[in-house]
Parts: C-alpha cells; structure tokens; sequence
C-alpha cells in the first residue's frame, strides 16, 4: 500500500532524491537552512548534503537570481526558493531579461536549468504584498516554463520534473496546500511539464482549476452532483506550457466551461483558457465560458475582508448553476464551519 | 534642469614616455597586444562604416578608445577564467579569441553571426572561449559573472570570473547584492569597472556621488584599485595582481579602469554633451595604440615597417570579416520559432 505524504513532505523529497542523484543539484534561499525549514520543504537536508550544496542567501534576490543564472550557465542545476512569490518580482529584471532569455538570443548554444519555487501566501493577516498570485505575468513570457501542482503527488512529480528540465522553470505552491496529503511513492517519478490531469470526470460542465482552486473546484462538483449535474474537473497543473489538447477535449465533452483561477481576473490565466476555448471550440460551446476569480482589488489583511475577497466551492458551484440557467441557493456561500475562512480548511486533507 | 557639471580633464599620466622605464613584457607579448588593439580599433571603424551604410541596424556600441582595457585583463588571464560584459562587448569577443566573421555578421543579422542573428550586437556568446556575453540590461551581468565565479568555486576548477561592467552600471543595486554576495562568499571573481566617464550622455560627475568608483567596494571589505585604462601594460600588471588574489581564494576584487570612449553611446549618439576638443585631447594624447606604438618604436623593440606589417595583417582580416558579414545569407524565417525552450 502506498504510503501518503502532504504536499510539503513531497516536495522534500523530491529535492532530496534529486540531490542524491546529480551533485550538480544544490538549493539556496532565505530561511532554506532554517528550523521551520520553507514549511517543511527543506528541513534535514543542509544536514545531509553540507552548506555548500544547500545554504541561506543575503536578503537581495534579485542579484541572487543572477548568481544561480551563472552558474546554471556551467552546468550547475540550481533551485532557488523564495518564501512569497511577491519577493520574486524584485528579480523580475534577472527573471525575464535574462534567464527566459539567454537560449533565444544566443541560439540555443546555451541554457538555464534554473527553479525557481514561490510560494503564495493566503489568509492569516498577510495582506497586499503577501498574498499575490502572480502567474500570469510569468506565463506571459516565452522561454520559461511555469507549473502550479496541487496534490502531493503532482508536488513530488513537477519538482523532479521541472529540476531536470534544462529552462527555467518558476514554480508557484500554493500556502493552504502544505499540509493536504496524498499517496506519494516513494520511489523517484516524474510528473511531465505541460500536462494537465483529469481529478474527475464528469459530462456536464467542464470547471478547470489552477493549485488550490482545483481543491475548490472538487469540492464544487460534489455541491453540484447534490443538485443533478456531472461536473468534470480539470487541474492544469502547468500553466506553461498550456496542456491545450486536454482543455479543448474536456470543453468538447461538456459544452460548458468555468475556470476557476487563485489570481486576479483582469489579463489571468483564466481569460487566456476562455480565450482558447473560444478560439478553438467555439462551435461546441452551449453557453458563454465564465470564470470564478479573485476581484480586480489588492488582498485585504483582515480576516472579515478576507471571506469576501477569496472565491471558494460555492462560488464556483454557484457560478455553474448560473451558467446552465438554474437557481442559485444561499447556502452556496456560507463560510464552512460557520468562521472567517482565513485558513487553510481542515476538511481538504486529501488523498486525490 | 541642472547645469551640466563640468567634465575633468582625461586621464594624466596616460602617456607611456618612452625610455623612462623597462616594460614588464617580451618583445613579441608586445607586438601581439598592439596587434590585438589595432584589429579592434579595425574592427569597429569598420562595423561603423557598415552602419552608416545600412548594413547594421539597431544598436552598435563601439569599443574605440577602450581597447588596453581588456586586451591587458586578457594578456594575464588564464584558459579556465570566463569572461562577461555589457552591451559594448566586440573588444571583448575579439581579444576572447572568437571569430571576426562571426562577430560582423552578427552586426549584419546573418546566418554566419554568432547568434545567427537571434542576438545582434549585443548579443554573442562562446563557450568554447568561455565569453558569456553581451548583455543589454544595465548591471545585469554582474550577478550572473559572480555566478559563475560561485561556479568556479563549486567545481573547485581553479578558474576566476572578469566581470565587465561600466562607470553607469556601478550605480546599480544588483551590483551592490552582488559584492555583498562576492565577498561573503570569496568567489573568485574580478569586478573590471571601464569609467569611460559617461554613461550614456551623462558624466560620472552627473550621475555619481563619489568618481573614483575604485571605493565602491570598501563597505564590503573588497579591495580595489584605480587603473589607467589607456595602458595595456598598466592593465596588464593590475590583472595580474588582481587575477592572483581572486585565485588564491581570497574573494573578489575590483579593478578601475579609468579609459575614454571617442565614439558616441552607440552609433545613434551624436555625443553633443562633450566638446570635441575634449575627444581629440584624450586620443592625441592618450591613445592606448598609439603610446605602444611610440614604446616599440623607441625602444627599437620592432621596426615601422614591422608594424605596417601588422597593419595590413589586421586591414585583411576586417575586410574579409566585412565581406562575410554581406555575403553570409539571412536567416530563414523558421529561425523564428526555435531554440525558445530547449527540448529536452
């Protein structure tokens, strides 16, 4: 029987097997060497591998994206961990101009076997500056990859996947999926890059989730299969590249599509998934695409603003029955267990 | 608007008097670093010509004026040490030993360039001669030089990063993250700052709160030294020291280079935020071809005729650079769509 791990343990031990395979591997990060270790992705392995293969980094990330850059350049297979993915966006200038770059400009004589891992933060008070959501703006650019696990499974699988890919590949874990558990082999797999994964099927509505807004949209279909209709959930797992085959065969299955997104609407991932489906199912469309979104507002910090501001089953759930023209009951938004929903939800434990 | 502060004087002491002292190098070390400026000097009055025939477009920067500077830090490299830079990185690939028809026909966006044109004048990159480029963002190739100093250091291969960098770029965070990280860390890495004074349009005495840039290290205990840039032997004994401590594991070290661009930014520039009379004093008295010219000749080290020699040696070689970078066909429009990410 296979044994389950949460997410944050997955993740662990996928960078620990990748080390132990190729000494090219080596960590850096702030608070990586830390007692908390990451939330527990790191914890152990400076112990194990030495501080020159796993090691803290000043406060400066954006120099520090360059230092793993150069050195990816000689064959070296960096990750790189940032605690929020907010931090990330002072290395945008070594992120976009440089790593997504340095292949294409020099035509394919070189490249950049980089990981990046950010987290996004949610909830707990964390407000504006740690709590966003930033994939779209690295999907946008050519020449990086960027993945979105949700399940521990998929954590371990990507992680390997993505530090043996030879591009950069930016990472985003979502805070509330740490502690979720899955079954998790312990042998070393991989999960590919670009494909997304069927959680459930389903033939009336096809919802397509990104990270934690896969686990809503699960939770969704069950609220929906209470009032008669079969949804089917889709979890991207990459955003880039875009699994486009799967989208557009689940679209064509259904006829209805919801895509529920843990970022802003406004230029999201989730325009570009209704823009493709328009583009290219437009004739098994049977009604328009909608998608469940953060509001185009920063995140709040308080708990109270918080229940507003996150999307969750019910809306998703509510946004389905919208779309096939039924009734939209209140009971859809109710926070569960009746309290601010401003942490991770003890009912999602997995295993998926 | 601010009054335009006034610009120094050039350099002093930039002239090697002739006689006055023994140069620190062979007789034929000296011949070959006056080759290798001369064919940069070619080399960029060429690709100019080119550019004002329409053959370039886009930017150009050239290196005219600047050459001591990295033919004296190559003069005492070693095979192993990489080499990265900015935006005016021609010198750079030619005194890194790469190919002149590579280059040109990178400025000319063929097939035969060294990026088959995905990259241009910027952008060129040999790892066979371990030049890592050419890069377009102000100070962003400093954190990737002391990448792959942390490279150098990991794999214990004994080699040092130069990591060129302009007297604009010094006023950059990521360089301070970077000689915060340098030093903390000792990575074998020689930070060469080229002040050729402007960045851009804009003086040093404009942009910087302190010019002698040497310092700007000191906050994190690394050690620097001014350099005059127009004296590939004054380069050459800097590199040499310099290359040493970052060898033996000491940590970084930055190197000054007090050098003069005669040209403008890029082939765009008109350069209007100077006097002429400010560039004709730098180059007819500091020009770093001509003062090793005039060390050669007076110290009967080679003849005129010699040096003519190596002229038309260096005028063969841009003249037929020039015509492969014409001849060399354009890229096929499927280049477009390849090498964005590798397939593994």
């Amino acid at each position: 029987m296979t044994r389950e791990l949460k997410f944050s343990e997955a993740l662990l031990e996928a960078q620990d097997q990748c080390m132990a395979a190729d000494p090219a591997v080596y960590i850096m990060g702030l608070g990586v060497p830390d007692p908390t270790g990451i939330f527990g992705t790191t914890l152990g392995l400076q112990e194990k591998y030495g501080v020159n293969r796993v090691f803290d980094m000043p406060l400066a990330e954006n120099a520090m994206t360059g230092v793993a850059i150069g050195s990816a350049l000689v064959g070296m297979r960096p990750v790189m961990t940032h605690q929020r993915v907010d931090f990330a966006t002072v290395a945008m200038e070594q992120i976009i101009n440089q790593a997504a770059k340095w292949h294409y400009m020099f035509d394919g004589q070189v490249n950049v076997p980089l990981v990046i891992r950010m987290i996004i933060g949610r909830g707990w008070g964390q407000g504006p500056q740690h709590s966003q959501s930033l994939q779209a703006m690295f999907a946008h650019v050519p020449g990086l990859k960027v993945v979105m696990p949700t399940t521990a499974y998929d954590a371990k699988g990507l992680l390997i996947s993505a530090i043996e890919d030879n591009n950069p590949v930016v990472m985003l874990e979502h805070r509330w999926l740490y502690g979720i558990t899955d079954k998790v082999p312990e042998e070393f797999y991989r999960v590919p890059l670009g494909k997304a994964h069927i959680m459930r099927e389903g033939t009336d509505v096809t919802i397509v989730g990104l990270s934690y807004m896969s686990l809503e949209s699960l939770r969704a279909a069950e609220l929906l299969a209470e009032r008669g209709i079969n949804a089917e959930v889709l979890d991207l797992r990459s955003l880039r590249p875009l699994d486009e085959d799967a989208i557009l065969t689940s679209v064509r299955k259904t006829g209805n599509l919801v895509m529920a997104d843990t970022a802003h609407k406004m230029f999201g991932a989730s325009a570009e998934i209704l823009a493709l489906a328009t583009e290219k199912a437009f004739d098994a469309l049977k009604s328009p695409p909608r998608r469940v979104t953060l509001p185009d507002h920063p995140a709040p910090t308080s708990p109270a603003l918080a229940d507003d501001f996150y999307p969750r089953a019910g809306h998703i759930a509510a946004e389905v029955l919208r779309q096939l023209g039924r009734d939209v009951d209140d009971a859809l938004f109710l926070p569960p267990e009746g309290r601010h929903h401003d942490q991770p939800d003890s009912s999602f434990k997995g295993p998926f | 608007m601010p009054k335009p502060a006034k610009t120094k004087s050039p350099p002093k002491k930039a002239r090697i008097r002739p006689g006055k002292k023994k140069p620190d190098a062979s007789a034929g070390e000296l011949l070959e670093y006056y080759r290798q400026m001369l064919l940069i000097r070619r080399f960029e009055e060429k690709a100019g010509q080119l550019y004002g025939m329409g053959l370039i477009g886009g930017f150009c920067h050239l290196y005219i004026g600047q050459e001591a500077v990295v033919i004296g830090m190559q003069a005492a490299a070693e095979d192993v040490d990489t080499v990265i830079t900015s935006y005016r990185d021609h010198g750079h690939m030619l005194a890194c030993g790469m190919d002149p028809n590579g280059v040109m026909a990178e400025l000319t966006g063929r097939i035969g360039g060294y990026s088959r044109g995905k990259g241009g004048s910027m952008h060129m990159f040999s790892r066979e001669k371990n030049f890592f480029g050419g890069h377009g963002i102000v100070g962003g190739q400093v954190p990737i030089g002391t990448g792959l100093a942390f490279g150098h250091k990991y794999k214990g291969d004994g080699g040092v990063n130069m990591a060129y960098f302009g007297d604009g770029a010094i006023n950059q965070g990521q360089v301070y993250e970077s000689f915060n990280m340098a030093e903390l860390w000792k990575l074998p890495i020689v930070y060469v700052i080229e002040n050729n004074r402007y960045g851009m349009g804009t003086s040093i005495e404009r942009a910087s709160a302190t010019t002698d840039l040497y310092h700007r290290g000191a906050a994190h205990g690394i050690p620097g030294e001014p350099v005059d840039g127009m004296d590939v032997l004054a380069v050459k004994a800097a590199a040499e020291k310099a290359l040493k401590y970052c060898r033996s594991g000491k940590g970084p070290y930055i190197l000054e280079m007090k050098t003069y661009r005669y040209r403008g930014h890029s082939m765009s520039d008109p350069a209007k935020y100077r006097s002429k009379d400010e560039v004709t004093k730098v180059r007819k008295e500091s020009d770093p071809i001509d003062n090793l010219r005039d060390l050669i000749l007076a110290g009967k080290i080679s003849s005129e005729e010699a040096l003519k020699d190596i002229d038309k040696q260096v005028k063969a070689i841009v003249t037929a650079a020039a015509e492969f970078a014409q001849e060399s066909p354009e890229p096929d429009l499927a280049e477009l769509y390849t090498d964005i990410l590798v397939e593994v």
